[in-house]
Formats: structure tokens, sequence, C-alpha cells
């Protein structure tokens, strides 16, 4: 077998037996990547010398018995939307292609604290904006199982590059199902926790009130594994919630006994796709197998839960994505690109000159001439955002601005607190009847790339099933529960109530036990 | 006196508050650092970074919301007022929008009335608004001739919330360059915005509603006040109302910003108000048909100058940040503030006439000069056994001193305790006022103690038989003043103690006259 086909769980055996060299399972996955991120296009970085000198590094502790984290020797990749320190954090977008952050984002630190090996950062629709990887500025990444399809998104880049073996675990982010969707899509085990659960600090933020960060594996094992260390209070996140941390890991073996299912009525409609569909209520019968009760749910606000969705993420957007002005760092127009972020531990000691009252150097197209109440600032204000931000953020950012706009707001973003109220309150009063909601994670396996490029408005419907959790607040989990005709993975989507993590890795224990669907892997080709 | 109009003026005032460091991040506020030295991922707004409330900026601000008799919601949340500027890292700044930290709250000030009142209705105790209480100062010795007088106006607040503060453009205008620079070092400090109802009738008014609520703030230890440093800044927004034979019109708000001083912000309505209402002569514009517009003080000319007309109000798209959790206060949290603002100045200057027996416009002095001149009296007016004395002293001697050396209390020379020792001297006859001043000039001047500078000043205790023997020396010297005094014209003595005094400089002179009264009445001489 080789190294990289194991889990997470059963490599940190074998580190920590002795029985494999951090060193040897850093060179077996960076020779993974040599030979299929050429196709998968997973990583916009692989940072092969740091890795493996800190591989090294880990070795050499372990030899000496001085103490070790509980990741010692695992690679870990990292969507690109997590700020490490002098390392650049482009989140998919050429605003911030040469931005290198001075600080580690809490959930970096707490994995370089871990003694996990930081292998690469990975592939994002840009700003997390997208159900596909196709909005990544640089290059879309192609799905493992069939590389003519969508990886998912926003976190493709962290499920594609677990799915193929490129590393053992990957830590995405989820503001509308960005880490369960692509989990799904790529037939790999993902988990978004409980607002709060895990800090926010140093993740680049898209739509803060529904931002979180979670782990990928290849099983429920290894993200539990893996939330363990993500997971707890940060004193720098006002959002982050301070209560302990379970041993998930530990207790993840446990079953729950007289599970109560519930299956969500208003996700069984038009749209479900065929294959999608008998895959879930295959998994729920293996459920009912291992003794749980199945009832259906009522969600009935489900069906409003992606136009309050696309008001409220739109919105925080709008206004987390000012800060992309051309003024302090990232993309200017013109400058770019900016000198603050070369090296390390940059704070701010320098004095920005702010070009507001030069010429712009590149005149406009005509046409395009700014009328004349366009100073210079204004000027390169716009320019640089129309140049550094790719077409669906610019397409947030003004859905965003117009909903909170004078006028709009009481009619859009008012009422879509309102609304997301309610939808939470069908969360709750489902959860008075079961232990776990289960059913589809998409409607669909994943689509070919370029498929719904020219149609927004199918690709945010999507994201009918995952929304909710992110409305609400509650886990949820995406675990591999069979294949489509075409032989493409469909995820089985769990949720659970709020702070109830190891609950939701129980359940997926459970059905783990019982099938092989995560065992599956991708057969990739192997250049040389 | 008679202005055709009555001026309409409601003043925003942004308070930096006298924390440690920023309203959301750990950077320190210090003044007066090299630029872009006090700043970190928060406050420069890096993407990632969250804001974490600073604590002690929301404890400053409710006890100054307390203060100012404002009323404290339970619940209060945090906005994101967005908008483009370059010194403003996050493209928005975190601030409050509907439901701020306090709101509907007064100051109380003194107002001038338009005429004089006579002595009589203008003594007496403070009771409601609006009324009057205290003499003025005046020149004229109390009891006689006509005093002006004031009466208390309760200004409105409308409310007081909490913000960031943005950083600071600076702009390079030399010829051929034009940079334009960014220090953040102030990006992020705690403002406190204090808005008043337009409630404010002068530009005088105006003033001494600013003097109130400086004076306030700095009893309160929660801010400096600095305006040269910035962390005291006031926009005024002005209009006139005229009666004219059509009934009574508006004119147009107008926000009047850069004054740098107190006497900038009376000067600029004072200006602001005749420029209104010339233009309204001009133009006949009334509130609502032209765009509110902005203008700036310019201290140069002494004339305001347009910045921008505003097409409409600003689109600012507040909304809640989702970054920070909204903050509860209980009722327990605002008594325990309540109970911790100490006295504040309004109390103060009654306690000083009641229990010190001073003058309204005394008090009123000395509590004006802030929280530590008071306590310096207070020991002073303990020591020496009078508040009276310890009043007039302060004023005449130590303000006066203070003043010309532009010092506060803190480096004034003389402790509390050894003045109030020269005053009970001077009132127990050691020596008279003139003496004592010589005495607290030798302290100042040569930093002696007080036994060396009455030694200095030549002071030496004249024994009681002395007195008296110089007294009858004297009055058997002048038989023709004793006979007058005798036929009930005391008018002479003082002649006596003026060779008194020639003959022995430290001799008291009332002392003398009480000597040379009693023999003459009980015929010794």
């Amino acid at each position: 077998m080789h190294l990289t086909d194991h889990s997470a769980t059963d490599l940190l055996a074998l580190l920590n037996s002795g029985q494999v060299k951090a060193v040897e399972v850093c060179q077996a996955y960076l020779a993974r990547i040599e030979r299929r991120d050429r196709a998968v296009k997973a990583f916009l970085q692989v940072n092969a010398a740091a890795a493996l000198a800190r591989a090294e590094q880990i070795d050499r502790r372990r030899r000496e018995k001085q103490p070790l984290g509980p990741l010692a020797g695992l690679p870990v990749a990292l969507k690109d939307v997590l700020c490490t320190e002098g390392e650049l954090t482009t989140c998919g977008s050429r605003m911030l292609e040469s931005f290198r952050p001075p600080y580690d984002a809490t959930v970096v630190a707490r994995l370089k604290a871990a003694d996990a090996v930081l292998i690469g950062k990975t592939n994002m629709d840009e700003f997390a904006m997208g159900g596909s990887n196709e909005n990544s500025a640089f290059f879309p990444t192609h799905n493992p199982w069939d590389l003519d399809r969508v990886p998912g998104g926003s976190s493709g880049g962290s499920a594609a590059c677990v799915a193929a073996r490129m590393a053992p675990l990957a830590v995405g982010s989820d503001t509308g199902g960005s880490i369960r969707c692509p989990a799904g899509l790529c037939g790999i085990s993902g988990m978004k926790p409980t607002y709060g659960r895990v800090s926010r600090y140093g993740l680049v933020a898209f739509a803060s009130s529904l931002d979180q960060i979670g782990p990928f594996g290849q099983t429920a094992e290894d993200c539990a594994l893996l939330l363990e260390v993500l997971a707890g209070h940060d004193p720098k996140d006002s959002t982050s919630i301070d209560r302990p941390v379970p041993k998930y890991s530990q207790t993840i073996r446990q079953p729950l006994q007289g599970l109560r299912l519930g299956l969500v009525r208003e996700h069984f409609g038009d749209g479900l796709d065929g294959d999608v569909e008998s895959s879930v209520r295959e998994a729920v019968r293996v459920y009912q197998s291992l003794g749980a009760t199945v009832r259906e749910v009522s969600l009935p606000h489900s069906n409003y839960a992606v136009a309050t969705y696309y008001i409220i993420a739109p919105c925080e957007a709008s206004s987390n994505l000012a800060r992309y002005d051309g003024v302090h760092y990232g993309y200017r127009s013109g400058i770019s690109p900016l000198p603050l972020g070369e090296g390390q531990g940059v704070r701010a000691t320098r004095i920005w000159t702010v070009a507001a009252n030069h010429p712009h150097p590149n005149p406009l197209p005509k046409g395009e001439e700014t009328d004349r109440a366009d100073n210079a600032l204004v000027q390169m204000y716009r320019r640089s955002r129309a140049e550094g931000f790719g077409a669906e953020v610019k397409r947030r950012i003004m859905l965003g601005t117009y909903a909170l706009s004078a006028g709009y707001y009481e009619a859009y973003y008012q009422k879509a607190l309102k609304v997301r109220r309610l939808i939470r309150q069908d969360f709750d009063r489902a959860f008075e009847e079961v232990d776990l909601i289960v059913g589809p994670v998409t409607p669909t396996p994943a689509f070919k790339l370029g498929e719904r490029i020219d149609d927004p408005l199918a690709m945010y419907l999507f994201d009918l099933y995952t929304v909710g959790a992110n409305l609400t607040g509650i886990p949820g989990m995406s675990i591999p529960c069979g294949f489509s005709a075409a032989g493409l993975p469909i995820g089985l989507h769990l949720q659970a109530p709020p702070f109830e993590e190891e609950r939701l890795l129980r359940g997926a224990y459970m059905f783990q036990q019982a099938t092989d669907w995560h065992t599956k892997k991708p057969e990739l080709e192997e250049e040389n | 006196m008679s202005a055709p109009y009555t001026i309409i003026i409601g003043l925003e005032v942004h308070v930096q508050l006298l924390t440690e460091s920023k309203m959301f991040c750990s950077c320190s506020t210090k003044f007066g650092a090299p630029p872009n030295t006090q700043t970190c991922p928060v406050c420069i707004g890096m993407p990632g970074s969250l804001p974490v409330m600073n604590r002690k900026a929301f404890e400053l601000a409710l006890k100054t919301a307390v203060a100012l008799n404002c009323e404290i919601p339970r619940f209060t949340k945090w906005d994101r007022k967005n908008y483009y500027y370059p010194d403003l890292p996050k493209g928005y700044q975190i601030s409050q929008f509907d439901l701020p930290m306090s709101h509907d709250g007064w100051l109380e000030i003194e107002t001038k009335p338009l005429s004089p009142l006579p002595v009589g209705e203008g003594s007496g105790v403070r009771a409601a608004n609006s009324r009057v209480t205290r003499p003025h100062p005046n020149s004229l010795p109390e009891g006689e001739g006509i005093v002006s007088s004031s009466t208390t106006k309760r200004i409105g607040i409308i409310r007081a919330h909490l913000e960031e503060d943005a950083g600071k453009s600076m702009h390079d205008e030399v010829a051929g360059k034009a940079d334009s620079r960014i220090d953040l070092n102030r990006a992020g400090t705690p403002l406190l915005e204090i808005v008043s109802q337009p409630d404010l009738r002068s530009p005088a008014e105006a003033k001494t509603y600013l003097t109130e609520l400086k004076l306030l703030l700095n009893y309160l230890g929660v801010s400096d006040c600095n305006m040269q440093e910035g962390s005291l800044r006031v926009d005024a927004n002005i209009n006139l109302h005229i009666d004219t034979p059509q009934g009574r019109i508006a004119t147009p708000i107008v926000e009047v910003k850069n004054m740098n001083s107190f006497r900038a912000v009376e000067r600029a309505l004072a200006f602001e108000a005749e420029r209104q209402y010339r233009q309204w002569q001009e133009t006949g514009h009334k509130l609502g048909e032209v765009p509110k517009s902005t203008r700036g003080w310019d201290e140069g000319s002494q004339t305001t100058r347009e910045q921008r007309a505003k097409e409409e109000s600003s689109d600012y798209r507040y909304f809640p940040d989702p970054d920070l959790l909204p903050v509860t206060i209980t009722t327990e949290e605002v008594e325990r503030v309540r109970a911790s603002l100490g006295e504040l100045p309004a109390a103060l200057r009654a306690r000083l006439e009641q229990t010190y027996g001073i003058a309204a416009y005394d008090s009123d002095v000395l509590v004006n000069q802030g929280r530590l001149l008071v306590d310096y009296y207070f020991r002073v007016a303990k020591t020496c056994g009078d508040g009276k004395t310890a009043s007039n002293w302060m004023q005449q001697d130590v303000l006066r001193w203070l003043n010309e050396h532009q010092v506060d209390i803190g480096q004034y020379p003389v402790a509390a305790e050894t003045l109030g020792e020269l005053l009970a001297k001077v009132r127990g006859g050691a020596f008279d006022t003139s003496r004592g001043r010589q005495v607290l000039a030798a302290m100042l001047e040569s930093r002696l103690s007080l036994g060396d500078a009455i030694r200095q000043v030549g002071i030496e205790e004249v024994g009681e038989s002395a007195v008296i023997e110089l007294c009858r020396q004297l009055l058997q010297a002048n038989p023709k003043i004793v006979a007058e005094v005798r036929d009930g014209k005391p008018k002479g003595i003082g002649a006596l103690i003026g060779q008194a005094k020639k003959k022995n400089p430290n001799v008291n002179p009332a002392r003398v006259r009480e000597i040379c009264l009693e023999m003459i009445q009980k015929g010794e001489v």
C-alpha cells in the first residue's frame, strides 16, 4: 500500500510508532503532488523545502524524545484564504496575488503548534465565492474522479488534494457549503463546524456571520483528528465561543444509541438527481440497519434559504471587500505590486504613498473615461478594483451594495435577517424530534467545467441544501455515500444542533464502519 | 443687540477617550509617535484581522454618558459605516447607528441674559431650569451698583456613541510633487461622539457649552480634551430662523468644520450667522431648497469657505458589524458607574457656595480651573480656616501667578498647607495683607520656606507690651486726634497707624487701631 493511501489516522499511528518518518511521509506526498497536480491543479503553492525542513525537525525531535504535538509529521494543506505569515495568501484573487500577511491565522498557529507539516496552499474560488473553483483568478481545479469536471467550491483545491491523495488532511472554509459541497463532489469527508467553534482570526473574510473554518479528510476519524486541533476559543475573535473542545478522536468510535434521523421533506423535490436520491435513500437504510429510526421533518422556510443567503452574504462581502482599494496593500492599478507585504513580519512601519494626485500611467480606453468628478484618487480606486477583482466577486459586491443602500435596506437586508431567524426556528423545531438531519449535500454530482459558468443562478441553487447550516450556525458534514452511474462520488449531508460536532462525527463514523465508500479513490494517471 | 433673526446651533463633539490602547486592538494611542509605528493587522485593516472591543473605552464612554444625564439602553451594538477614504483602511468605520450606547441627555450651562438685572434678584440659590441664579463678575464691590446676571439652561444631548477614529492623511503639495501620505497611528483610537440638540442660540452660548463640556470631561478623567492634538474636535450645524411678514422661515443648514479652538468656534459661528443672513437677503433660499453644505473655517481670513455641497445625505450603508457582539449593560452596571462619577462641576460649585460661603462667581472661577485646583483650594481653606480668604488669595494671587507662568496648579511652588498657614497668620493679625503678599512673593521667587520668607521680608513679631507702649506714645503726641475720636470722628486713627508703621514696620495695623481706640475709650490718655 502506498504511503499516501493511508488515512491520516493510520498515518499518524505509523508516525507515532516510528514505523515511518515524517520526512518519508512528506516526500511521498510531495512526489504525489509532483506527479498528479499538473492534471488536478489543486495547489496554488507547494512549500516543498519548508515542509521537508519541518518534517526533518519533527523527526529529530522525535528521536530526541522531545514532546510533540498531536499532528506531528502529518502533512496538511491550507486553503489559500488562511493567512500564513510571510507567505503568499492570495484568496484566489489577482487583488492579493502578491500579498504576504505579516501574521498567521489562529488556525495556522494552532496547526504549527500541533507540529503539522504545512505542505502548501490550495486553489479556491476567488474570495471563496463560487461552487466550482472556476472563479479562481489563476486556473480552475479539476475533479480527480473526472478531470473534465469541477471539484466543487469554493474549497475545491483542498477537497481535490485529499481526494487525489496529495495530502492526508486539508483545511477549508465554508460560507454556504464551501467545505461540504466539494467534499461531496470529490468523495471525501468534510465538516463545517458550528459558527464560533473555530476562530476566524486570519481567515480572509467573505461573509463574517457565515464563514467557518473546517477540516477535510478521507474519513470522519481524520476530520475528528484535525478538528480537535482547529477548534477552541480565541480571544482575538469576538464571535469565537468559549467552551471546551471535546476529544472528538477519542469519542468517535462510540456508536449513537437509539439514533433518530430526520429526512427533510423539502430536500427531496424538484432538481434532485435520481442517482443522488437513491444513494441517499440507500444510506438511510444503512443507518436503519444500524438501529436508527427515521422520520420525515419539515423545514418550511428552506425554499427561501438560498435567496436569504444571497442577500446576507453579498451584503457582508460588499463591506468586507471594501478594504481592497489599492491604497494599503494588494493590487493597485498601474503600480502593482505594492511594496507592503514584502518579507516577513512587516508591521507597517513605512509611510505609504498614495499616488492620489498623480495622473494614471495608462490612460483609460475611449468610452471609459471617468467623469470629471472623478479625481485621481477615485480613478485609482475604480481601476484597482475593476482590474483586481473577477466577475463573480464584482457581481456579489454590487448585489450587496445595492441591498444595503438607503431605501432597499429594509426590503432586502432586514427582511433577510428576519427570514434567517425563521429558518433557525425551523431547524430548532426539527431537532426537537431528531438527533441528526440527513439528506443530499448537492442536487447533482460534479458537473462539467464551463457548464454553468454563464449561469450564476444555477450555480447559486447548487448550494440549496448547505446554506441552511451557515444561516443558522449549526454544524454540517459531508461523507461519501455512493457513486453515480457515471462513476462520480455522491455525498451524504449530516447536520446536527449547535456544538454537536461530536454527534455528527460519531454518526459519520458509524456509517463508515458499515460502508466502504470512503475508501474509494480515484484512478489517476501519473506523470513522471 | 437685536439681530433680525434667531441663530440655531447644534454641535457634534468628538472626544478621544483616555485609554492606553485602541478601540479594537491593543496598539498604543499615544500621540506623537513616528508615523505608522503604532499599528497592527487589526487597525490597518489587514485581510483576516478581527476587532475585539476595548472594555476600558466602553467604561469611559458609559461614565461620560451617565454624567451627561443620558438614558443608557440595556442593549447596544456596533455598526459599519461604509465609505471610501485613503485613511480609512477597512473601507468602513466601526461606529454605532440606530442603537447608540446612550441617548437623550442634557448638559446644564450658564447663559448670560440680554439685559442686566438689579441686585437682589440675582442672588439666591439655584433651583430649576432657566432661572436667575448668580451675580456676574463685576469690578464694583458687592452690594454696590448694578450687576448683570446669568441663568442656567439645559442643552439637550441627542446621543453619545462610540466609534473608532480614522488615520491621518498628509498632503504634500510641494511644487512638482503631489504625494499624499497616510499615518495610521490614530486609526482605531476610541472616540465618543456627543451630538447636541440644536438648542444653542448664539456663538457665545456654543462656546459656553463647549467649555462646560470640556470641564465635565476633565473632571471625569475620560479625555485630555487637547484640541491641538485632536483629542477634542468640534463640528457645528447652524442656520437661522428669520421672522418675515410671511411668517418664520429657516435658512439652509450649514455644517461648519475645521475649527481648532473654542474661540474659533465662536468666531466661525458669528461669521456664518451673518453670512447666512446676507445670503438669505440675496437669494431668499430657505431650508430644503438647496442641498446641505459643508463649510470650513479659515483662520487666516476669518471666514468660512464652501467645502462641498452634498447632493443628498450620504449613503453610508450602515449595517450591524458581524465581527462584534452586541453589548448588554445591566442596571447595576449603570448604577455602579453613577456612584463612581465623583463630584461633578455643578455639584462642586454648589458645595463651594454653601459650605465655604463663597460667591457664585468665585466658585465658578475655581471650579472652571479643574479638580486639581479645587482640591488645592480645599486644603488652603482648611488650613487657614476661612473659605473666603482662601478664595480671594486663590484668585488674586495663585491664579495670576499660574497665568503668568503658563503652568497648572501641580507646578505651583507653594504647597497648599503652607499658603494656608500664611493666610492663617494674616487672618490672625500677625501681619497685614500687603506684607502677606510680600511673604508669598518671597516664597515664589526664592523658593523659601514660610519662616525664611517672613524673616526675609523683615517681619519680626512685636510684643504686645511694645505695641501698647508705641500706641501710648502716639496718642500722647496727637491730642487733637484723640479729641476727635472722642467726639465720634475715628477717621484720624488712620494717621496714627501710618505713624506707627513708620516707627516699626512690623506692628500689626489692626492691633494698633484696636489698642488706640481702647485707650481713648478707657480714658487712658
